[in-house]
């Protein structure tokens, strides 16, 4: 339990960070809080020589909230970013994710953008992300990009950032007022990764559904976010049967059994936090647009 | 005595060390030593057919690498079978190395020393083994089929067969006015302490001294082992168990190979050499626990009562049996709980498996027989429309049966004969805790709203305090410090406390000057181990005899100084003094200074023990023939049987009809070890008892594939329960002495999780109206076993659920905080 021999680099800038990984290519791996690379190197599932750790760099460390979106630097902690009351108004659903992921210590090393990066289908923040119809800001020694969530995750563990790149930042897009979110999770313990999780977000209008979308944890091998609208556009929040996206549910998602659950009882724990999540982010937009009336202000 | 510190429920001394990172377990020690990894079989049943260690060679900062050809003598040889037993006809121990054969995935075959443990596990991944690999035998069904052998020769894999009788059984079910029979089946798990194993040798080439560390439940069986296996004599190997992180029962095996490997390694190089076991290493080659299958016949009265009981049952031993067949003779005997049936079979079946070795784990084979006798307590009152726990009191053993003989020989091959324990009484304060009369009541209400839930009971009694003996040494300094020592180990338990309360208890000394040493074989070489709930009982009253030996010195010397009758005096607060004149006294510590003639004064005190001092008589030697100097006592505790301390639990779960999620809503123990030295203390045993019994029924097990691999060799996937797992506990005592040693304790450590499995099986047995016989249970297997009584492939239970005696008065239990 221990790792392979490994040169440890700590770069003060993104210029000198992006610099090391143009330089190590493919024999690099850059390390941010550590939760997800460190037992993968002392159990020596992957032994890169170069560590480029992120940790010193100056300027990653920010959360920036926007009319339209949520940045989060390379170097904000998943607790940073929970506790963020700004970024909370803004965009609720990131805390209601956050409370999930791990436990409190790990949260307080482990990052957002790291999470996304990892791309790990059990994780929460990249079905957020995918959610949000979020963004991620590539660096490299010759060029800088944006890289659209669809196009990112690739598959399970991959996406197309290059070795040479250094995500700094993901931006999360804001829902349009009125929408309501939820995110509900199974565990078989607290905080562990989940047997399947589900986003939901909801927007009514005029007191009838408008616009209604998922993202799944843990039973697809890529983020995405499905688009359940037609199901229920139209319908009265307290009157739909929240049940009835099951078919698309099960349309898309792909569960893989394992030693805790099997992919039977992932779909099924998918339809279900699929039904409950619904109705719940509905919920919270009718509130949401009760708040809006009696306070004249913007909705959250 | 002005305060009593027996009993009293004081803090534990040790914990704020322990909590401020103020404790040295084996890895904080030996930093300056070399580092020992080892190659581990990845496969479950291999030939070694060649080991190639040239590209390992190169590798800077390696010292050695050896294989089982380059052990010499008898560290070459198979290790110890520590508890042969008759019936165990097929023991097998492994190499500490293995020679040519590997039997489980992890099992020791190259060791490798370097100067850091980063660089062994560099020159470990170097290494080629060149395996021809054989078919292994995993799981108890393949085992007992016997039609593949884990060691060519042991035919059907058989280590053990053993059976014990009481009365005649078949005779007894062919008169049974009803039979039953259940097939049971119980998962592996393992103890899991936070510090796993580690061993630090130090090797001193001029006096040809070994000492060794080791993060062991008993120091001085490593001791006696080692010496043993490197031909040293006793007097030139020392054993200490520094702060150990837990044992649970799988230190208490030894030695294991790294005990004998690394101290070998340093006399051999003359370096201090060190092994720290990861987590990984902890799973796959220490050892694990209950795995078993049972099938039960039983034949029974009207009443419920119990007329004869047919137990068989085929125990996985794991691919070795250095501990012998401790764990399943445990679940033979202590299966009765605190019942008599009329004629008792038992029969099982050890059997070789090609996975980690099985010796005790906390429970040791408790837990399994508990979840046989309560599956089948709960199957009668199901048969009979009874309730569940009418036909456990009409089996119980009543009080005045006691002590009450079973005829059967317990693990320490002596009688399986209880002490004391009032079952009644116990069970009429656990309905009371949990409310079961009012239970149907608040199932009603529950149900009304959507939920289901469930009500649960189990009983059990364990055999504590298993001899052979202990010893306790005291001796008092002359400032008045009390200085304690008894040769078992401490884990965790609060021994620094305990002990410490009873010598403050005996002696009449302030707590605070009382300081506990365990598990230093410089300080007492004579001792067992700890385990079998033992150390309160063994060492407690050791303890307390050499105590009361201290004190009778301490008087007869004070009575002489004061010129009074040592009947006269009493000590309080370490201060020796004429009852009802305390004027007339002197400390304890000027005692000591009296006890110890002196020939020089080292500083005020002493002056008084000095020759020219005070009025020696001339005619007699400074120390009587018959006394020895120092204000000191030593003394031993063995019984001639364990004792039996019982309990009973009850739990209600709630159970989620879309999800199968399963929740504990609460859990109540009634528990009695007789006598308690700390409630405190003995609260948390049981506490963490069932933390680890919540566990073993709802989250961990070993996940092996049909290859021998074991898929779940990690915190990430063995699913110990967090703290957010553990429902709150409730707790209530009964203290019904031991009349079998002098403090009238019982042993408390094992207690809390021994019925937890059949606690929790039979909560959801009754909460989803089938019955359950595999433990442990998750979500997804409940899910599936509903769709498999929804296709009626499992029974329904015949009593009708939905009965409500007492309408009007459900009690809602606390629920713990929705996650
Ligand atoms: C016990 C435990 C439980 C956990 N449970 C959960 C859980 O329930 N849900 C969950 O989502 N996560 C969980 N995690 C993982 C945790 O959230 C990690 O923090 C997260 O996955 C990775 O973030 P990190 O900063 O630690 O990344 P690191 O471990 O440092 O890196 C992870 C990977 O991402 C790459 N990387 C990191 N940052 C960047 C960057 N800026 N640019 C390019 N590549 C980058 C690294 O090279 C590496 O390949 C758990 C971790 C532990 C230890």
């Amino acid at each position: 339990m221990k790792p392979a021999p490994f040169v440890h680099h700590a770069p003060r800038s993104v210029a000198d960070a992006v610099a090391v990984l143009a330089e190590v290519g493919h024999d690099g791996k850059v390390l941010a809080g550590g939760q997800s690379l460190i037992p993968i190197l002392n159990m020596r599932l992957a032994s890169p020589a170069h560590l480029v750790d992120i940790n010193q760099v100056a300027g990653l460390a920010d959360v920036t909230v926007s009319d339209t979106e949520v940045r989060v630097g390379a170097l904000v902690r998943h607790a940073q970013l929970e506790h963020h009351d700004e970024a909370y108004a803004a965009l609720p659903l990131l805390r209601q994710a956050l409370v999930n992921v791990a436990h409190p210590v790990i949260r307080n090393r482990g990052t957002t953008v790291g999470s996304i990066a990892h791309a790990d289908a059990a994780g929460e923040m990249p079905a957020m992300l995918a959610l949000t119809d979020g963004v991620v800001e590539a660096v490299s020694a010759s060029a800088s990009r944006e890289i659209a969530v669809a196009d990112f995750f690739e598959g399970a563990l991959e996406t197309s950032l290059t070795p040479e790149e250094l995500a700094v930042a993901v931006r999360f897009r804001r829902f349009a007022a009125g929408t309501g979110t939820s995110f509900m999770e199974r565990a078989r313990r607290h905080g562990d990764y989940a047997m399947a999780g589900v986003a939901a977000a909801v927007r009514t209008s005029d007191g009838l559904i408008a616009d209604a979308r998922l993202s799944f944890v843990s039973v697809t091998d890529v983020p995405r976010s499905l688009d359940v609208t037609e199901v229920f556009a139209g319908q009265e929040p307290e009157s739909v049967d929240w049940s009835a996206a099951a078919d698309l549910v099960h349309a898309a998602i792909e569960p893989e059994g394992d030693i805790h659950a099997t992919a039977e009882y992932r779909a099924m724990l998918a339809v279900e936090l699929a039904r409950l999540t619904l109705a719940q982010a509905a919920r919270r937009s009718v509130a949401a647009h009760q708040v809006a009336r009696d306070t004249e202000g913007p909705a959250a | 005595m002005t305060t009593s510190m027996f009993g009293a429920p004081i803090q534990r001394k040790e914990d704020p060390r322990l909590v401020t990172g103020g404790g040295r377990y084996l890895d904080d020690m030996g930093h300056r030593a070399l580092a020992a990894a080892f190659v581990r079989s990845p496969h479950a049943h291999a030939r070694i057919v060649d080991i190639d260690v040239t590209d390992a060679f190169e590798v800077d900062g390696l010292v050695g690498i050896w294989t089982h050809e380059d052990l010499p003598g008898k560290v070459g040889e198979p290790l110890p079978l520590l508890i042969p037993h008759p019936t165990l006809t097929h023991g097998r121990t492994q190499f500490a190395l293995a020679r040519d054969e590997v039997n489980y995935v992890g099992e020791a075959i190259v060791m490798v020393v370097a100067r850091d443990r980063y660089i062994a596990e560099d020159v470990c991944q170097r290494i080629r083994v060149d395996y021809e690999l054989l078919t292994p035998v995993v799981g108890i069904a393949n085992a007992r089929d016997g039609s593949a052998l884990v060691h060519e020769d042991v035919p059907g894999n058989v280590a053990c067969r053993m059976l014990q009788e009481v009365g005649d059984v078949d005779a007894a079910i062919a008169a049974a006015p009803h039979t039953l029979e259940l097939e049971l089946d119980i998962e592996r798990s393992a103890c899991m302490p936070m510090e796993g194993k580690g061993v630090l040798a130090r090797w001193d080439t001029d006096k040809g001294e070994l000492r060794i560390f080791s993060s062991t439940q008993t120091s001085t069986g490593v001791r006696a082992a080692v010496a043993a296996k490197l031909d040293l004599p006793l007097a030139k190997v020392e054993c200490i168990a520094p702060d150990v992180g837990g044992g649970f029962g799988v230190k208490i095996n030894h030695p294991w190979p790294e005990e004998v490997l690394i101290p070998w390694a340093a006399r051999l190089l003359e370096q201090e050499v060190k092994w720290t076991e990861d987590r990984r290493e902890h799973f796959i080659s220490s050892a694990h626990e209950r795995g078993q299958l049972q099938e039960i016949k039983v034949g029974f009265d009207e009443q419920g009562r119990i007329l004869a009981l047919d137990v068989k049952f085929w125990h996985d031993n794991g691919a070795y049996t250095p501990y012998g067949i401790i764990v399943p003779i445990i679940t033979s005997t202590q299966l009765l709980g605190p019942y008599k049936p009329g004629a008792y079979r038992c029969e099982f079946w050890s059997l070789y498996t090609n996975t980690v070795l099985v010796t005790p784990y906390r429970g040791a084979g408790r837990p399994q027989g508990c979840f046989a006798m309560e599956r089948t307590m709960d199957a009668i009152a199901e048969y009979l429309g009874i309730d569940r726990t009418e036909v456990r009191s009409r089996n119980f053993i009543l009080p005045e049966e006691m002590p009450y003989d079973h005829g059967l020989l317990f693990q320490d091959g002596r009688p399986l004969k209880y002490d004391s324990g009032d079952f009644p009484a116990s069970m009429a304060k656990l309905k009371a805790l949990v409310g079961w009369d009012d239970f149907a009541a608040y199932r009603e209400q529950a149900e009304a709203e959507g939920r289901r839930v469930g009500l649960g009971i189990g009983c059990y009694v364990e055999g504590t305090g298993v001899g052979p003996y202990e010893g306790g040494h005291i001796q008092i300094e002359t400032s008045g410090r009390v200085n304690v020592s008894t040769g078992l180990t401490s884990q965790g338990q609060g021994h620094e406390t305990s002990f410490a309360q009873i010598v403050a208890q005996e002696l009449g000394v302030p707590i605070g000057d009382v300081f506990v040493t365990t598990g230093d074989t410089r300080r007492m070489p004579y001792a067992v181990g700890t385990f079998a709930s033992r150390a309160a009982v063994m060492s407690g009253n050791a303890i307390a005899l050499a105590a009361r030996n201290v004190r009778a010195k301490a008087l007869r010397i004070a009575a002489d100084a004061l010129e009074v009758s040592a009947e006269d005096l009493e000590i309080v607060d370490g201060i020796v003094q004429v009852k009802g004149a305390p004027g007339t006294r002197m400390s304890l510590g000027t005692v000591s200074v009296m006890s110890n003639p002196l020939r020089y004064a080292f500083d005020d005190a002493a002056k008084a023990a000095t020759q020219f001092a005070g009025s020696n008589d001339p005619n007699k030697p400074p120390v009587a023939d018959d006394d020895e100097p120092g204000l000191e006592g030593k003394d031993f505790y063995s019984p001639t049987q364990a004792t039996f301390a019982n309990g009973m639990h009850a739990a209600i779960v709630e159970t989620d009809p879309v999800t199968a999620e399963i929740r504990v809503l609460r859990y109540c123990v009634i528990h009695d070890c007789g006598n308690m030295i700390n409630p405190m203390i003995v609260e948390g045993q049981v506490h963490g008892g069932v933390a680890q019994g919540v566990g073993g029924a709802l989250y961990e097990r070993m996940v092996y594939d049909e290859s021998g691999q074991l898929l779940n060799a990690s915190f990430m996937d063995f699913l110990m329960p967090y703290a957010s797992e553990v429902p709150h506990i409730e707790t209530d005592h009964l203290e019904t002495p031991s009349p079998l040693n002098p403090l009238g304790i019982k042993g408390a450590g094992e207690a809390g999780c021994i019925p937890v499995t059949a606690v929790i099986a039979s909560a959801i047995s009754d909460a989803e109206g089938f019955a359950i016989t595999s433990m442990p249970i998750s979500p997804v297997e409940l899910w599936e076993l509903r769709q498999r009584h929804a296709r009626g492939e499992i029974p329904s239970l015949a009593r009708p659920r939905h009965t409500s005696t007492s309408p009007g008065s459900a009690p809602v239990p606390p629920v713990q905080e929705a996650r």
